[in-house]
């Protein structure tokens, strides 16, 4: 099982390479939504995306809130 | 066969596709026994009044291609996804410049109409497939759930988001989803509202094929294909025994819709919708 900060690590290169924003641009405590420069719909495509990289199934409602890419993390890494 | 030059609605013609207005809700055609009938009304394939419209021309132009195809392709081709569901932000806006009992008329009209045009994709004597991709939610995901199959790419999503607005889905979603998956699936989707992806979709018996992104329509067409090998006659039958629709539970989700509807919380969650900021409207 990937510790919490690879999980955090594989989470901001995926977002980096899907939304095509360069990697060290991305930090864990960053707005994903501000950073991302993305909407609902993408926030949805992204939670797939992660879905399907960590073989989960996280709830959309886990994310309400949820705003950070640590945070986020930390939800993923509850279901590995 | 003229059908549908008028509206905005492409496919004019049995067999062709002609000039289309940029206006148009979706378009079809007719090529070796498979219709296509493609989304395209942006944001996400919103169904309204306009779009309700376009679906009952092409019911009635499919009434008459179905006797020369073998299958019907439903997509969209809007990158978002394959539909986000119903137009919010018509039904909000007509029914705040309705009375309220005007309203649910209005709303029970809208519903009967979308049944029977649901309810003709759903029975008829062809073999349809949804191919899907990205947001598949609410009404979107009833208009799937009409077809036969659902091929979906991997980055598809389902949901029925109905319940924070207070209301139920309304297009026949859960007595076809009781009916092909069983009544425990529809409580998980219903009463939590939250969305799955393909891989679960699979899992559960909703989808029948995953793909890769991209890659749902081709399936289709590929699938398309292995129908044609198959006597009509044999697979029509074999249709009709396997999927009857539930009518009786149907008319039931229209009453009960209408009479949610017509309680005040459900225009202050309407509104609530429409002139949300929040990053996250489409979560529940």
């Amino acid at each position: 099982m990937p510790t919490a900060e690879q999980t955090l690590d594989e989470i901001l290169t995926l977002a980096a390479a899907h939304f095509k924003v360069p990697r060290e641009k991305l930090a864990p405590d960053d707005d994903f939504f501000k950073t991302l420069g993305i909407d609902s719909l993408q926030t949805l495509d992204l939670l797939t995306k992660l879905e399907n990289h960590f073989h989960v199934e996280l709830p959309d409602y886990e994310l309400q809130g949820v705003s950070d890419f640590r945070t986020l993390a930390g939800k993923i890494q509850a279901r590995l | 066969m003229e059908t549908t030059k008028d509206n905005n609605v492409r496919g004019a013609r049995l067999d062709s596709h002609s000039a289309v207005s940029a206006k148009s809700a979706l378009s079809w055609k007719l090529s070796d026994g498979v219709i296509e009938l493609a989304l395209h009304r942006e944001p996400c394939n919103e169904l309204g009044s306009a779009s309700l419209d376009d679906l009952e021309k092409f019911a009635t132009a499919l009434q008459l291609m179905q006797k020369e195809a073998h299958a019907l392709i439903i997509y969209s081709e809007l990158k978002p996804g394959f539909c986000a569901g119903a137009d919010l932000r018509e039904l909000y806006r007509r029914s705040e410049a309705m009375g309220k009992a005007e309203a649910v008329k209005g709303v029970r009209d809208f519903l009967e109409r979308m049944h029977r045009v649901l309810n003709l994709i759903d029975a008829a004597p062809l073999t349809t497939i949804a191919a899907v991709h990205g947001v598949t939610f609410g009404g979107g995901f009833e208009l799937a759930l009409a077809c036969d199959l659902i091929i979906a790419d991997k980055m598809a999503r389902f949901c029925f988001p109905e319940l924070r607005l207070g209301l139920i889905p309304g297009f026949g979603g859960i007595p076809r989803l009781k009916r092909d998956l069983g009544n425990g699936v529809v409580r998980d989707l219903l009463l939590t509202g939250r969305s799955i992806n393909a891989t679960k979709a699979q899992q559960i018996g909703l989808v029948s094929q995953v793909v890769a992104e991209g890659e749902a329509l081709g399936a289709a067409r590929a699938t398309a294909v292995q129908l044609r090998k198959f006597d009509r006659a044999t697979a029509v039958a074999a249709k009709k025994f396997i999927k009857p629709i539930p009518h009786e539970e149907m008319q039931r989700e229209i009453d009960i819709f209408c009479e949610l509807f017509a309680r005040p919380a459900v225009q202050a969650g309407l509104q609530k919708f429409v002139e949300s900021t929040d990053a996250q409207p489409y979560l529940p």
